[in-house]
């Protein structure tokens, strides 16, 4: 009944890039309207706006077709892609097409992501340019294998085969150093339509296919050489207490009911019993095919965990190496804690230690030690628990992963796995007999981080000091860390820009929770203005309380107060970075106690954080 | 022993794609619903919720914002698709606009849409706390529909910020959300309306009628066919409605949905005919053309 023929061919994903009046547009225009793509009412429009806008003289001008994408980014819409979709009767397609200058980097890389060729083009009058490199670097950073150079505007040069010729061994020399593994060079008019769908009488001495032909026959799937299984668990399937079903999409190799497979991390095998799906069971899943699976032994298996071939494992670590692409206005701060999300799993992460950043225009390492907006960099990375991945290069989707801000929820950046780094891996914590509960039992008390922040001139120290006299007099084990004490010593090689201020935050974290093991209730009294941060020291503190008191005094109190006349001098720029002033601090969301200090005296204030300590079991 | 083979690789490889976006909003969000507005992109979106969750329903409720404009046809194909299925569904109306009378035809397609469905689509988001609306939106309706994203972010209140809109990368989506914010999820971005009715004729989908060719009663308006669908549509002095063989392309409420001269009488039928094809869908929809570039600022205020 299907009168249609079924195309046989997957879908091509394809990504454009070209610098600005390449003929991006134009081109893209003109495979819409050549593959048919274009309906009446939309050319009765296009015929208008050419006659308004058009750069054509008086033929249509193809690339009004396409959105005004440059003016909407003057308008301030970020856009990183477009998409567009044609198809001919033999096969469907989704262009990728990123706009802008700037943004380009991050928006490439966006439109890259899903694209399994890229279509490259050039103005035959100017050649391989240095945006021609920046953008083959990109390509196969994030994986594009298969790349067609587009050399446009022939016309413009007298249809010159030795022009396109050079232009094309320039760019072969120019790719060697990529891992590219098909390229096909086609000379094309985007204007004038030839070699675009059909070959050219213009270009006797082309013999290859016209570009639309190409792009109909290319094999540009990602089919890795003896790739094993892999399925990260997306959803558990569990309608009644009979049936266990795991849900997810195949992300390399294929599965069969039978086949031995094994959970990553936990290392526990299995084997698949049944692949489930709605039009009933089937005997085989490849690549892409989302679908359910049931296993024949009852284990421990949730959302985020990777099953595997038992004889093809992922590796499993939690420090690796990565490339990383920047994508967010802030720059990217070593040491402050992300969320990482790989798959279906989020775990908070880390940026330990930054390599080098690399020029996209030359592919040169430069040394560096944060990363900007479209920037990209290699790096180290620590995750809070091991994940399970492949290398990038092997497959995108076990490779890949996003770094999402942990206040702001935006993503911050999108990586790619280079290698594990089996260093961690061999230092293995070593189990003491005595362990951080019988410390505090000892001493009549549960351990506790009680952690104060606040503005500078906010009262900390004051309470804090308060504090822990009143548990002295009770009998109860303490240790006080004040901020400016600590920069004397053990922090004394910090300063108090973003990157030091994390690192200053995490040794402090790292100091509190060695105290707290040894059965401490342990006081810190640091400005501490990140929430980011100041999250991270809750989670080295962990398992341990971690209680966070916002000491919260208005900005003109503490100016008034100004009790070490930081401030003061702070305001005529004599102390740079001084929080509240050219600083930011950013108020605990939802802190364990909330003191506000104006009319109140430190010593109440102290009474009420015993009173909250022994709610919690702290002290008796 | 399954259909599955039938199915041509680019649909396959949609179909698996809508299928691990519905999963991942089942598995990232506090609670999540499903956009039915009753037409052919709802019926694919719901044929996919049921194959991505089975043998489990699909772990959210349909919500249908009812304009109380629809045709009949829609109802009752809605209302039978519901209980067929054995889903839960929502059915919400504005009860202030429907108080104050609001109505496309006196009042003006503009007001009606931002009462009756943009304003509201927000109090039943609002009134259930739905923190992830799935919808059938399509990439390739309209040119400023090309952009957007899969998960397409509202901050607080349901506005569309374009500067807040996240990088999507490879098929990882930032489903973090902080209080009073919430996602709208297009799990058929990448299908064109072609692949839409390939899907219906592979996978063998119900849809509404109306559709289909048929005689029906119409008048000729703006140039597009009025269909005279109750009583309630004014006829002008001399307009009499003539029966003519028309179908669908959308359906939204009837005194502002065209229909086209068509034979078109089978989901087979129209792959034929767009194949064909020399009209985009959206001529039929007159809210588009009220003023330029309304889609964008529609989206801004929340609508769908
Ligand atoms: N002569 C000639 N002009 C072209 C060709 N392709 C594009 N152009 C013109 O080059 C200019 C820039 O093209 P456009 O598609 O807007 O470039 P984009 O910035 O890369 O999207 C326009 O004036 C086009 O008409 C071509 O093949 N030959």
């Amino acid at each position: 009944m299907d009168s249609a023929p079924a195309a046989g061919r997957p879908l091509l994903r394809f990504l454009t890039c070209g610098s600005v009046d390449d003929g991006k547009s134009t081109l893209i225009g003109r495979l819409l309207y050549d593959s048919e793509a274009i309906l009446a009412d939309q050319l009765e429009a296009l015929e208008r706006e050419s006659k308004r806008f058009g750069t054509t003289g008086e033929d249509i001008d193809l690339a009004l077709l396409l959105d005004g994408l440059e003016d909407e980014r003057q308008q301030g819409i970020t856009i990183d892609v477009a998409y567009r979709f044609f198809a001919t009767k033999r096969r469907s397609f989704i262009v990728a097409d990123s706009p802008g200058h700037e943004q380009y980097t991050r928006n490439m890389a966006t439109g890259a992501s899903t694209a399994d060729l890229a279509l490259l083009l050039v103005d035959a009058r100017k050649g391989i340019i240095a945006q021609t490199r920046r953008h083959s670097l990109i390509c196969s950073l994030l994986g594009i294998r298969h790349v067609v150079l587009a050399v446009n505007k022939l016309d413009l040069v007298g249809f010159d085969k030795a022009t396109f010729a050079a232009i094309e061994a320039e760019y072969r020399r120019y790719v060697t150093d990529f891992d590219f593994r098909s390229l096909q060079a086609v000379p094309i008019s985007a204007r004038y339509g030839d070699n675009v769908a059909t070959r050219s009488a213009s270009t006797p001495w082309y013999a290859g296919p016209s570009l639309l032909e190409y792009l109909e026959t290319v094999d540009a799937e990602r089919r890795e050489a003896a790739a094993g299984f892999r399925f990260p668990v997306q959803w558990i399937n569990r309608p009644n207490a009979e049936f266990r079903g795991f849900a997810g999409t195949v992300a390399a190799g294929s599965v069969a009911p039978g086949d031995a497979v094994v959970v990553t991390g936990s290392g526990t095998t299995t084997t698949i019993k049944e692949i489930v799906t709605f039009d009933g069971p089937v005997i085989r899943a490849d690549p892409g095919d989302a679908v359910t699976l049931t296993l024949r032994d009852e284990i421990d298996v949730t959302r985020g965990d990777l099953l595997t071939g038992a004889k093809s494992r992922a590796e499993f670590a939690d420090q690796f190496a990565a490339h990383v692409i920047w994508m967010k206005d802030e720059p990217l701060v070593p040491g402050r804690s992300y969320w990482l999300k790989i798959g279906p799993r989020t775990v908070p992460a880390t940026v330990t230690s930054l390599k080098h950043r690399i020029d996209v225009d030359t592919g040169a390492h430069i040394a560096a030690r944060t990363l900007a907006l479209n920037e990209i960099g290699f790096c180290n990375l620590s995750a809070a628990r091991p994940i399970a991945f492949d290398r990038y290069a092997a497959n995108r989707d076990t490779g890949g992963f996003i770094l999402i801000d942990r206040v702001s929820n935006e993503t911050a950046a999108a990586g790619m796995i280079e290698f594990g780094l089996h260093r961690a891996t061999n230092i293995h914590l070593q189990a003491l007999n005595v362990s951080p509960s019988d410390r505090a039992m000892l001493k009549g008390q549960q351990a506790a981080v009680v952690w104060l922040t606040g503005l500078s001139g906010s009262g900390k120290s004051t309470i804090a000091n308060a504090l822990e006299s009143k548990l002295l007099a009770m009998g109860a084990h303490s240790m006080l860390l004040d901020g400016d004490n600590v920069r004397h010593g053990l922090n004394r090689d910090l300063g108090f820009t973003d990157t030091d201020r994390v690192e200053n935050i995490r040794r402090l974290g790292e100091v509190a929770k060695l105290m707290a093991d040894a059965g401490l209730i342990v006081i810190t009294a640091f400005i501490s203005p990140f929430r980011a941060d100041r999250q991270m020291a809750r989670e080295i503190a962990a398992p341990h309380a971690f209680i966070e008191i916002f000491v919260d005094t208005p900005l003109d109190e503490c100016i008034r107060r100004d009790p070490k006349g930081l401030y003061a001098r702070a305001k005529t720029g004599e102390i740079p970075n001084f929080t509240g002033i050219d600083s930011p601090y950013e108020a605990p969301d939802a802190p364990e106690l909330r003191l506000r200090t104006i009319g109140a005296t430190a010593d109440t204030l102290a009474e009420n954080l015993i009173e909250t300590l022994r709610e919690r079991g702290i002290v008796h | 022993m399954s259909r599955r083979a039938a199915l041509p690789p680019h649909l396959r490889q949609l179909e698996s794609e809508a299928i691990g976006i519905l999963r991942e909003v089942a598995a990232e969000f506090r609670l999540p619903v499903l956009l039915y507005s009753i037409g052919k992109d709802s019926s694919v979106l719901l044929h996919l919720a049921l194959k991505a969750f089975y043998p489990a329903k699909p772990p959210f409720p349909l919500l249908h914002i009812d304009t109380t404009w629809k045709f009949r046809e829609m109802i009752a194909f809605r209302n039978a698709t519901a209980a067929r299925l054995g889903v839960e569904l929502i059915v919400h109306t504005n009860p202030e606009g429907l108080a104050q009378g609001i109505n496309p035809i006196t009042s003006g397609s503009a007001l009606h849409t931002q009462i009756m469905k943009t304003e509201a689509l927000r109090q039943a988001l609002d009134k259930f706390g739905f923190d992830a609306a799935i919808g059938g939106a399509r990439r390739d309706e309209e040119k400023s529909r090309a952009k957007e994203r899969i998960f397409s972010f509202r901050a607080a209140g349901h506005s569309w910020e374009p500067r807040h809109q996240r990088p999507e990368l490879w098929h990882l989506f930032n489903t973090k959300l902080r209080p009073g914010e919430s996602m709208r999820v297009f799990p058929l971005s990448n299908w064109t309306e072609l692949d839409v009715w390939q899907y219906v004729v592979a996978e063998n989908i119900e849809v509404v009628p109306l559709y289909f060719a048929k005689d029906r009663p119409v008048v000729r308006r703006g140039g597009v066919w009025i269909m005279v669908d109750d009583e309630r549509l004014p006829l002008d002095p001399g307009e009499t409605p003539e029966l003519r063989r028309v179908r669908f392309r959308t359906l939204g409420c009837y005194p502002l949905t065209g229909a086209i001269e068509s034979d078109a009488a089978s989901p087979a039928d129209i792959v034929t005919e767009l194949r064909g094809a020399r009209q985009s869908e959206r001529q039929g929809r007159l809210i588009d053309s009220d003023e330029d570039s309304s889609m964008e600022r529609k989206k801004r205020e929340g609508y769908f």
